[in-house]
């Protein structure tokens, strides 16, 4: 079975070229060819659109301000670390001319376990102590049944006061590295009542620093406990897969530090780039699925213990 | 899953505390005291004439202080407004602004207007500082006519029929946050709107009876027995409907036994043993049903009634805040990995510490004693004193 992500640069406009009819592509939320070929897909989408511009019409006509235009730009611009007024118009340009989607893949049959990505994770978004945008969770499978989960330490395991785990009593391991989804329907976007996070052109769930007020409910709707109240600012604060960096066309700081290339960034809308041609080929799946937040972040090799 | 425990890494950190706690729970009982003054001027239960005023005006002091514990806990409460000037029309959250304001409105205009009588009357009468009050509160008012009075009963009839889907709407809304976060299968469901507002409405009576009592006591009046005995018959029929709804749930969650369950069961009997388990079900659930069918018994002796109705409802109050507590604090103390647990051992001092939450609960309290020297809470022809 072949996972959806990579219909986003199928211009023959299928599910992927290994599904049945029966199968569907596996992430009907970000299939644009399932939209097309289902009727009743269609009806869902008008009515949900319909709905959104309703309430979006509403919202709007109590309070102007309350879209995004130019605040969001400039939010745009703060997030990804521009602080000059050049700096935030030229940010502003920037997403105006890119029309791009980006992706994450997470291949846990590459991932060592370094711990490299975490450094450079709490380095390039200075991270305070205690909290995480980024980790990796170890998962042994015991022959006797048993899961063992573990958190790999920012060191690695070298050095750490982890007990070693005799290898004869283990069927299978494997780390999974976990960072912020990039959901499609990202619940937290939903439920913050003062348009604090948002979305950026290309698809990552922003925060805008001068609006949050702290309430934590998006910290609540997060099903990936990637969120957390930045106790140095007091905003919510998360991965935002280096929106910073990626601005200026380089890899997230984890992407860029990981030895083994277990982190792979890209385009999804150019069937060129690595991880559009990864998707194509390997069969990847997404956490927590069943609560339909259509994440960006796709896994490949994780079995249904990762959550 | 074998039982090894894992937490996420942000997870240790409980983001809603006890002021998320205190915050359904006063409006809790702004919503029941409500609702019992609508039963008089809506219902016409006479029965709770003594308590009507009273009722009125707990509501609104506790209402004025529903968002302290909310700007307490927010962590840029300078941008509170935000929430009213950049409203997200997606968010359960933001209709806070707009639920809130209109129900404190409502409620300011309908204690004035019980009260405007007395108001201009006082306004003529006293002299002074707080002659000068009453005048600024009279609006200007010198005479009350049998046609004003007349018009101010339709409209405070008016008022409470708008109160009461008013009410149910303020707290019913506060449990639908909790309800609609999918993320949380411990507060994920439906029913979590309506058990809150069936949680309000026992919470409301009971702090009512409380302060009745109480207020009574210091005033060295008799309670009237049949108000007493009509708010405890009220106060029991909600205990059962609110109990049955919570246990539903979770009869309905361990029956269903979803891909959470595990986590769930474990917290119930081992991190919310005490809190849920004894206080909760045994002696805020089951004690007061038992006391108040002992107290609502018609040939009950008054002030055994009386004492067994009073205890019941100090008991109900710590049965509905440990609902509270048991919801929001209880629910953020399983990972969302659904492999482990976190310890969150409450604060005494600080923003969102124990005294903290406990100067947020007795500044209504101020403010309903202060609204008692300023306004005549009691009937005139209250006839019980002793």
């Amino acid at each position: 079975m072949n996972f959806g992500l990579n219909i986003l640069n199928n211009s023959a406009g299928g599910c992927g070229s290994g599904n049945s009819a029966s199968d569907g592509c596996g992430d009907h939320g970000a299939c644009g060819g399932c939209r097309e070929a289902s009727p009743e897909r269609s009806r869902r989408d008008f009515l949900k659109r319909a709905t959104t511009f309703a309430f979006g019409s509403f919202s709007l006509t109590l309070l102007p301000v309350s879209s995004g235009g130019a605040a969001e730009q400039q939010a745009i611009a703060l997030a990804s670390g521009a602080s000059s007024a050049t700096g935030v118009s030229g940010a502003a340009a920037a997403v105006k001319e890119k029309e791009v989607l980006y992706g994450f893949l997470v291949d846990t049959e590459k991932c060592v376990g370094a711990g490299k990505c975490l450094t450079a994770c709490r380095v390039e978004n200075n991270v305070p102590e205690g909290y995480s945008r980024t980790w990796v969770e170890r998962f042994v499978h015991f022959k006797d049944g048993r899961v063992q989960v573990d958190l790999v330490p920012e060191t690695g395991y070298a050095g750490s006061d982890i007990p070693a785990i005799n290898p004869d009593l283990v069927e299978r391991a494997y780390f999974a590295p976990k960072l912020c989804n990039q959901c499609v329907d990202a619940p937290c976007n939903q439920v913050c009542p003062v348009h604090a996070a948002f979305t950026s052109p290309e698809g990552i769930e922003l925060v805008d620093p001068d609006r949050c007020i702290g309430c934590a409910y998006c910290v609540q709707a997060c099903p990936y406990g990637v969120r957390f109240i930045n106790p140095d600012t007091g905003i919510a604060d998360k991965c935002t897969w280096c929106y910073h960096r990626i601005q200026r066309d380089e890899q997230p700081a984890c992407v860029e530090s990981c030895p083994v290339g277990a982190r792979v960034f890209g385009r999804l809308d150019d069937p060129q780039s690595e991880i559009s041609k990864r998707i194509a080929k390997i069969p990847t799946s997404v956490l927590k699925e069943h609560l339909g937040t259509h994440p960006k972040l796709r896994y490949i090799g994780i079995t249904g213990e990762v959550n | 899953m074998d039982g090894s425990s894992f937490v996420f890494p942000n997870d240790p950190h409980v983001a809603w505390s006890i002021m998320i706690v205190l915050y359904p729970y006063i409006t809790g009982l702004v919503a029941g005291a409500f609702i019992v003054s609508s039963l008089y001027h809506v219902f016409h239960q006479e029965a709770l004439r003594p308590v009507a005023r009273l009722a009125l005006v707990k509501a609104l002091c506790f209402c004025a202080f529903a968002t302290v514990p909310l700007l307490l806990h927010l962590h840029h409460p300078e941008r509170a407004l935000n929430i009213m000037i950049t409203p997200s029309a997606t968010s359960a959250m933001s209709g806070f602004g707009i639920i809130y304001s209109v129900y404190m409105l409502l409620l300011l205009v309908e204690v004035w207007l019980v009260f405007r009588a007395d108001i201009v009357a006082r306004a003529q009468s006293a002299r002074g500082p707080s002659g000068l009050l009453y005048r600024i509160l009279a609006f200007g008012d010198r005479e009350i006519t049998k046609e004003s009075q007349a018009a101010d009963a339709w409209l405070i009839r008016a008022l409470s029929i708008v109160g009461i889907p008013a009410a149910c709407v303020l707290h019913g809304y506060v449990g639908f946050l909790f309800g609609a976060v999918k993320a949380n299968p411990w507060w994920s469901t439906a029913l979590m709107p309506i058990i809150f507002l069936a949680s309000a409405v026992v919470s409301g009576i009971a702090a009512l009876i409380v302060l009745y009592l109480f207020m009574c006591w210091r005033r060295n009046v008799t309670p009237d027995a049949a108000c007493v005995r009509s708010l405890s018959r009220y106060l029991w029929s909600s205990l059962i409907i609110a109990v049955s709804l919570e246990m539903l749930e979770l009869v309905h969650m361990a029956y269903e036994a979803g891909a959470e369950w595990h986590v769930l069961s474990t917290l119930l009997t081992e991190r919310l043993a005490v809190s849920y388990g004894v206080v909760q079900v045994l002696i805020g659930s089951l004690c007061p049903f038992v006391l108040l069918l002992l107290a609502i018994h018609p040939r009950r002796n008054p002030k055994l009634m009386q004492s067994l109705s009073g205890l019941a409802s100090v008991l109900i109050l710590i049965q509905v805040f440990a609902m509270r507590w048991n919801v929001v604090v209880g629910g953020q103390l399983f990972s969302k990995s659904f492999r482990g647990f976190v310890e969150f051992p409450l604060p005494i001092g600080g923003r969102e510490g124990l005294i903290a939450a406990a100067v947020v609960l007795t500044l209504p309290l101020i403010a309903l004693w202060v609204a008692g020297r300023l306004l005549p809470l009691w009937s005139a022809d209250e006839s019980c004193q002793t």
